[in-house]
């Protein structure tokens, strides 16, 4: 079979054709971004309103430092019985991580190779994911991701606790604003992302249940590094 | 090109009404809905300037569609991701078919997808030897029983908690009985997670596709369809061509208001946005992603500058959890992928307004659709227009089975009526008589029957109004 694909170019040519002689219909509309604009608050008002937001849907939150965030997950995944931990080995958050964990207790497991060797163990053996995060919304809740070669994507979606760092200074207004911050509207990686909370679903009687599919907790490590 | 096969909304309708269970859990579930959607808009202003901003956007869009769609594949084929176009779900189905055979794929879970319902890919795959399984919990429990979603977004809503219960434990292996949410939801987790490993390919739809980065935007709460379309080696996505935005800055306001309107929710739980196939030095992702883009009528939609409003939809469901129609009757009534107002407006004009006139008509335009719509789609004013073209061949549209809606009766009826009011004597005759006998005339003849089925038989007045300004000397000039 060389093309999967037959009939392509002549739907597009006839698709494209008509929507064509539809002709144009007059001015584009004007956007106003007016209500967006007013949602601005200052950097400690925008942690509350990340927390609060976050809380509504059950992720939960570590208080940190910037030099104490390691210890604060370490004594999380003792606490809660954790065994192993997987975390990207060449990440900034992932080093720092791996530079000042000790080595008895709860293992870190690099995620290190091709998930085709590693499909079963990701889905069968590992206690929790470590990522970092390259900021957070504070109009809604929510963390920004951007998964890649260093902290692959599966890291925040297969282990049934993901554990995310954030870091207080990144969190942006809203969604709108983070895009224009982080540039995501010019260019993207494969994939970027938004996490609000744990997996969930209501599709059984509107009854919330937690973990359908993804993680069943998110537990966010935030780091306190505002002046 | 007459109706071949004509479908009863009125008969289902009534069906359902007698259905106190259903009746119940869709009840339930629109009040709550209708509630947390009204939580999240606390300020009226706010709330207008988001549909304003949400509407010139998707406008904006529609204006510049084929261009954006141009746009939208050259950006995508950048990035690695294939684009193909079909102009029916017949092809669309091929499309795809082609594309799993050539991976020899054999297994595909899918993420939450109507356009797909709309092309029974499901049906179709099975019947070439692919299994096609649905992931998103509500779409696995109605593929166990064989049905077709009841909502857009919550397809298994028509169902309760005894219901699923039941249907657990009789057809997953090893399952008993149980009607805790939270163990029948591991229940299914169970499943699923192994059948996301095996999977050979992943399908999903597109909820927002962004023109200029080329980037399929994905919104969710379960994970499933970040799993469908980041675990197996393959992902397809399928879309209908009006999806398309030119930026991803304007996915912004769309997102905001597609969750609150949807679940009442401000954000959900992912916001996934697929720009490519595994990247260089990437360790997971699939190695291919193909976007499929579906005409299906919906150029013919375009065509036409009033009707092209109902390809603004982001498909959020506020018109059906509005409807008093749809929440009393459910999605299944309405024998068509999309229910409530929207099905009500995009079936016929997919299907023909002629075989699809019992949905045209079956609505009491009390307005509440239009009202909640974020992109302020004129639903009743669309309505209203698609009546006209049911029974009207010469309005000179583009509307599939424009007249083919007449009825004799009704044909027979409007004749007389306008032969009565061309003849002044004759219609004082005719009032005259409706005014001193109307009332006399049993609840239970024909025509009026259908009236009075569910509501008491109106009673004429004893004089009619130009009755009584003849004799009060009102002049009529
Ligand atoms: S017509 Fe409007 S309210 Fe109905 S699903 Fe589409 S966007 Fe939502």
């Amino acid at each position: 079979m060389s093309s999967p694909n037959p009939s392509a170019p002549d739907s597009r040519t006839a698709i494209l054709g008509r929507l064509r002689a539809a002709g144009d219909s007059g001015p584009l509309p004007a956007l106003d971004t007016a209500v967006l604009e007013r949602r601005q608050w200052d950097p400690a008002e925008r942690v509350t309103r990340l927390r609060k937001g976050m809380e509504a849907v059950h992720t939960e939150f570590l208080d940190a430092k910037s030099d104490t965030w390691p210890a604060v997950i370490r004594v999380f995944c003792e606490r809660e019985g954790l065994k192993n931990l997987l975390y990207g080995p060449t990440s900034e958050a992932g080093s720092a991580l791996a530079a000042a964990w000790a080595p008895e207790g709860p293992q870190l497991k690099p995620y290190d190779r091709p998930v085709e060797a590693f499909k079963q163990e990701l889905f069968g053996d590992i206690d929790a994911g470590f990522t970092g995060t390259v900021g957070g919304v504070a109009e809604t809740g929510g963390l920004l991701l951007m998964p890649g070669p260093a902290e692959p994507r599966l890291m925040s979606l297969v282990p049934p606790v993901h554990i995310a760092l954030l870091r207080a200074s990144t969190i942006q207004d809203s969604f709108w604003s983070a895009v224009k911050a982080l540039g995501w509207g010019r260019a993207l990686p494969p994939n970027a992302l938004m996490i609000s909370g744990p997996s969930k679903t209501a599709d059984i009687e509107q009854t919330l249940a937690y973990g359908v599919h993804g993680p069943k907790r998110l537990i966010v490590v935030l780091v306190d590094d505002l002046k | 090109m007459h109706a071949e096969k004509e479908i009863h909304f009125r008969d289902a309708a009534a069906k359902a009404l007698l259905d106190p269970q259903l009746r119940a859990n869709f009840r339930r579930a629109m009040d709550g809905l209708i509630a947390k959607r009204l939580a999240q808009f606390p300020d009226p202003r706010d709330l207008q300037d988001l549909r304003d901003l949400s509407t010139a956007i998707r406008s904006r869009s529609l204006l510049c569609l084929p261009e954006l769609l141009e746009q939208l594949e050259a950006s995508c084929a950048k990035n690695g991701i294939k684009v193909h176009w079909a102009e029916t779900c017949e092809q669309a189905n091929q499309l795809i078919l082609g594309i799993l055979q050539a991976k020899g794929a054999k297994t595909l879970v899918k993420g939450k997808s109507m356009v797909s319902e709309e092309m029974h890919l499901n049906a179709f795959l099975e019947s070439k030897g692919i299994e096609a399984l649905e992931s998103d919990l509500g779409e696995y429990i109605i593929q166990l029983d064989g049905e077709t979603p009841s909502h857009i977004i919550m397809p298994a809503i028509h169902k309760n908690k005894d219901q699923i219960a039941r249907q657990f434990s009789q057809k997953i292996k090893d399952a008993k009985y149980t009607e805790d949410v939270d163990e029948l939801t591991a229940m299914a987790r169970k499943v699923l997670r192994q059948k996301f490993l095996d999977a050979d390919a992943g399908l999903s739809g597109v909820n927002f596709a962004v023109a200029e980065t080329g980037t399929l935007c994905l919104v969710e709460n379960e994970g499933n369809g970040r799993m469908s379309t980041h675990v197996p080696p393959l992902h397809i996505a399928v879309m209908g061509l009006e999806k398309v935005v030119a930026r991803l800055e304007d996915v912004a306001p769309l997102y905001a208001i597609l969750t609150r309107s949807a679940t009442g929710q401000a954000v959900s739980t992912y916001f996934n946005l697929i720009t490519g196939p595994r990247g260089e030095g990437e360790k997971d992702g699939p190695q291919e992603v193909h976007l499929v883009i579906l005409d299906n009528g919906r150029s013919r939609i375009y065509a036409d500058p009033q009707l092209r409003a109902t390809l603004r939809c982001i498909r959020c469901g506020a018109c059906m959890n509005h409807c008093p129609v749809y929440t009393r009757v459910g999605g299944h009534a309405y024998e068509a992928v999309y229910p409530g107002p929207i099905g009500k407006i995009l079936t016929p004009q997919m299907e023909g307004v002629g075989v699809r006139h019992d949905l045209i008509h079956g609505s009491s335009l009390c307005g509440a659709c239009g009202e909640v719509c974020p992109v302020e789609i004129p639903i009743p004013e669309i309505l209203v227009r698609l009546r006209r073209e049911a029974t009207h061949e010469d309005m000179g549209s583009t509307v599939v089975g424009k007249g083919t809606g007449r009825t004799a009766s009704e044909d027979w009826a409007w004749r007389l009526w306008a032969g009565v009011l061309k003849r002044p004597a004759l219609y004082r005759v005719a009032t005259w008589f409706a005014t001193r006998f109307g009332k006399a005339l049993p609840a239970s003849a024909p025509l009026i029957r259908n009236w009075t089925q569910s509501r008491t038989k109106p009673v004429p007045a004893r004089r009619s109004l130009s009755e009584r300004m003849r004799a009060e000397g009102v002049s009529h000039e």
